[in-house]
């Protein structure tokens, strides 16, 4: 789950990270009494969306005077922000930031992860920031640092300060970035965050370390468990189909195909999308309906496929263990019924009561297009789009 | 001959008063497993199944002589079920559990090391379907009905997938040593390596089918190990060519964040490792079949 740059400011402030001031903005209005509350001679206006590149997006602008700050955040608000992380669609901008300019020097980077060849978290750092991490790594790889810190001691702080020195950094800086450093590596520790970052953190004119930005994600696993980050949630952000899916247990990823797809268990999903593309179709989406699929979230997975309106045919794929081919089949005829389809639906089930289920299917009088393997099943979703087209 | 499991093996199930825990109990005692005992805190003193139930794994383990252990615990208690199995002295866990925090397993990794080899417990998953040696028992989820009994082992991160593969091969005759879900967290016990290493060892076990997806470094990992040291050849097939990168697709693990993660690059680092890769999904069992053929002619 992410959450955004200021909110992720909130929490690090509070753990000692040093930032520049700054205030919330939900209004034009307000963004510029924020600016006058400030003081000062120059701010920089933020766009608070869950995405990374809003600068080149438009979504950041230095602003030197007051009504400048009010009229650039007015072409902010209510608009859709487009970056090379959101997709074509964009994020809405309800909220902007807004906070006193800084004197930069040098621009650092400081992410914190979770490295899944050690299976600790990695504190990975670069004397160049300012950029994307994966930009950083494609065209200058020697700069990164990288340090992994064992769970059962904690950041050491001799590694804070060869990481410290390693960048480059001197006298009194080196004690702050050790702060920092130690700061992150708590928030990301004691708020099961998947991701901290830092980018650029900055060295100023006078020579002191200031976050200019700040990113956190966390683990939805142990949101349980950290009432207050699952608080930070801005559903806003996030797409309304898969939020919707989400709540009713169902794990669904939009794309930008036309052949819907219902399937149970990730890995089955992901191939059974392979093998459509690799029949020549295109997937409209990933969906794993999970295990014990009982009618009701069949239907609820067919509501799912079918509000995406690109969508011109179905493919229910499901190899049962858990799940049972009957409640699947009875689902299906069901949700066909119910949602009143016109569109082809191709049906394939495999595994625990699988007779029962061809039967339910066979016997419904339905349209429902039959196959007995994967591949098919993919086949006939490609042909059964083409008839549909021509 | 198999791995982790065979029909000698004393199964205990963490978990097994629990509805979901009881199913899946009463489907291993069916198949013929040898389920000695459940483990639920509170419970000792009574019986699921027919079976006795213990308050602690340890108690369990000092009556029953259990040698593995399943982990049917909600993911809040998982990490712990895990570490008092390991600290019992069960020999192997499998955890199906879906929905581990991240940190939690960190600490169980680092936990299990505080072992010495030969007492150290082998964990498999979390977030896996478990582990089946056809004819033999199973510890896990899966429907047994669709494994014939055979000689190529199978390893895989989905459990659907890996049910997939299983049908093809026994569509075409072959049949199935063991097979292990090594599960989609990001962080698991056992990796693809270390099962592969198993199975080298196996004298009942010829070849291996081993099924990747996107994300992650295990792949290549297992590749390096298919290319240094294993005679027995192995199949493979990795998920997720049409994925987007950034995108979490329902396993916690399945997401491409760094270079050498997307399907397309592992299928290049498996083959450049003298693995033959199954073209799509639909061709496991066929190519299975074709290195089979082709070494038994060789």
């Amino acid at each position: 789950m992410d959450i955004h740059e200021y909110q992720a400011k909130e929490i690090l402030a509070a753990l000692g990270v040093p930032m520049p001031r700054g205030g919330l903005a939900y209004s034009p209005e307000q963004a510029g009494y924020r600016a006058r509350e400030l003081g000062g001679s120059a701010w920089v206006v933020k766009a608070q969306i869950h995405s990374g590149g809003r600068g080149e997006a438009g979504g950041v602008k230095l602003c030197r005077f007051e009504e400048e700050v009010r009229d650039y955040a007015g072409t902010l608000f209510g608009r859709s922000l487009v970056t090379k992380q959101t997709g074509a669609q964009g994020k809405q901008v309800y909220r902007v930031w807004v906070e006193g300019a800084s004197d930069i020097a040098q621009e650092l980077y400081l992410g914190f992860v979770l490295d899944r060849k050690s299976e600790r978290i990695m504190i990975v750092a670069s004397a160049h920031g300012g950029m994307e991490i994966e930009d950083l790594a494609e065209t200058d790889p020697d700069s990164l640092r990288r340090m992994v810190i064992d769970p059962a001691v904690g950041l050491a702080e001799y590694q804070a300060r060869e990481l410290a020195f390693g960048l480059g950094l001197r006298g009194g800086q080196v004690a702050q970035m050790v702060n920092i450093l130690r700061a992150c590596y708590r928030a990301y520790r004691d708020l099961d965050a998947t991701m901290v970052e830092i980018n650029p953190l900055v060295v100023t004119g006078t020579g002191d370390l200031v976050a200019l930005d700040a990113k956190m994600s966390f683990d939805t696993n142990a949101l349980y468990r950290r009432p207050q980050i699952a608080e930070l949630r801005d559903p806003s952000q996030e797409d309304p189909r898969e939020s919707h899916a989400a709540d009713a247990g169902l794990a669904y990823v939009g794309l930008d195909g036309d052949i819907g797809c219902i399937i149970n268990g990730a890995g089955l999903a992901m191939a059974t999308m392979d093998m459509i593309k690799l029949a020549g179709g295109e997937p409209a989406n990933f969906l794993d309906i999970g295990g014990g699929a009982s009618p009701e979230r069949v239907a609820q997975a067919f509501r799912t496929v079918l509000s995406d309106g690109n969508v011109s045919v179905i493919l229910v794929n499901i190899f049962a263990g858990i799940n049972r081919c009957d409640w699947v089949a009875e689902g299906v005829v069901k949700a066909y019924r119910a949602e009143k389809l016109t569109l082809p639906v191709v049906v394939r089930l495999a595994g625990t009561n699988v007779e029962e289920g061809r039967r339910i299917i066979a016997e419904s009088g339905l349209p429902l297009i039959t196959a007995d393997t994967l591949a098919e099943a993919a086949d006939k979703a490609v042909a059964a789009r083409l008839d549909r087209a021509s | 001959m198999a791995i982790l499991i065979d029909n000698t093996t004393r199964v205990l199930v963490q978990g097994m008063s629990g509805r979901i825990g009881q199913f899946h109990a009463a489907e291993m005692i069916e198949y013929g497993t040898n389920v000695v005992a459940g483990v639920t805190p509170g419970k000792g003193g009574t019986e699921v199944l027919g079976r006795p139930v213990f308050d602690t794994v340890r108690a369990a383990v000092e009556a029953t002589g259990a040698e593995a252990s399943l982990v049917f615990v909600p993911p809040p208690f998982a990490a712990d079920a895990i570490m008092e199995a390991a600290d019992a002295g069960i020999r192997t866990a499998v955890c199906v559990t879906d929905g581990i925090p991240a940190q939690d397993m960190m600490k169980v990794k680092r936990f299990l090391r505080r072992y010495p080899a030969d007492r150290k417990m082998r964990l498999i998953g979390p977030n896996c379907a478990g582990v089946i040696s056809p004819g033999q028992g199973f510890m896990g989820i899966m429907p047994p009905h669709i494994y014939l009994p055979g000689r190529v082992g199978i390893v895989g991160r989905s459990g659907t997938l890996g049910y997939e593969a299983a049908s093809q091969m026994q569509a075409l005759g072959i049949g199935v040593s063991t097979s292990v879900g090594i599960g989609g967290d990001p962080i698991n016990g056992s990796s693809f390596r270390d099962i592969l290493e198993l199975f080298e060892a196996d004298p009942g076990t010829d070849a291996v089918m081993m099924i990747g997806e996107i994300g992650g470094p295990q792949e290549a990992e297992a590749a390096a190990f298919v290319r240094d040291h294993m005679t027995k050849p192995v199949v493979a097939y990795v998920a997720g060519l049409s994925a987007p990168k950034g995108r979490k697709m329902g396993h916690a693990g399945a997401i491409i964040s760094a270079f050498g993660e997307s399907a397309q690059e592992k299928v290049e680092i498996l083959s450049a490792a003298g693995i033959a890769v199954a073209p799509n999904p639909s061709a496991m069992g066929e190519t299975m079949a074709r290195v089979l053929t082709a070494r038994a002619a060789a």
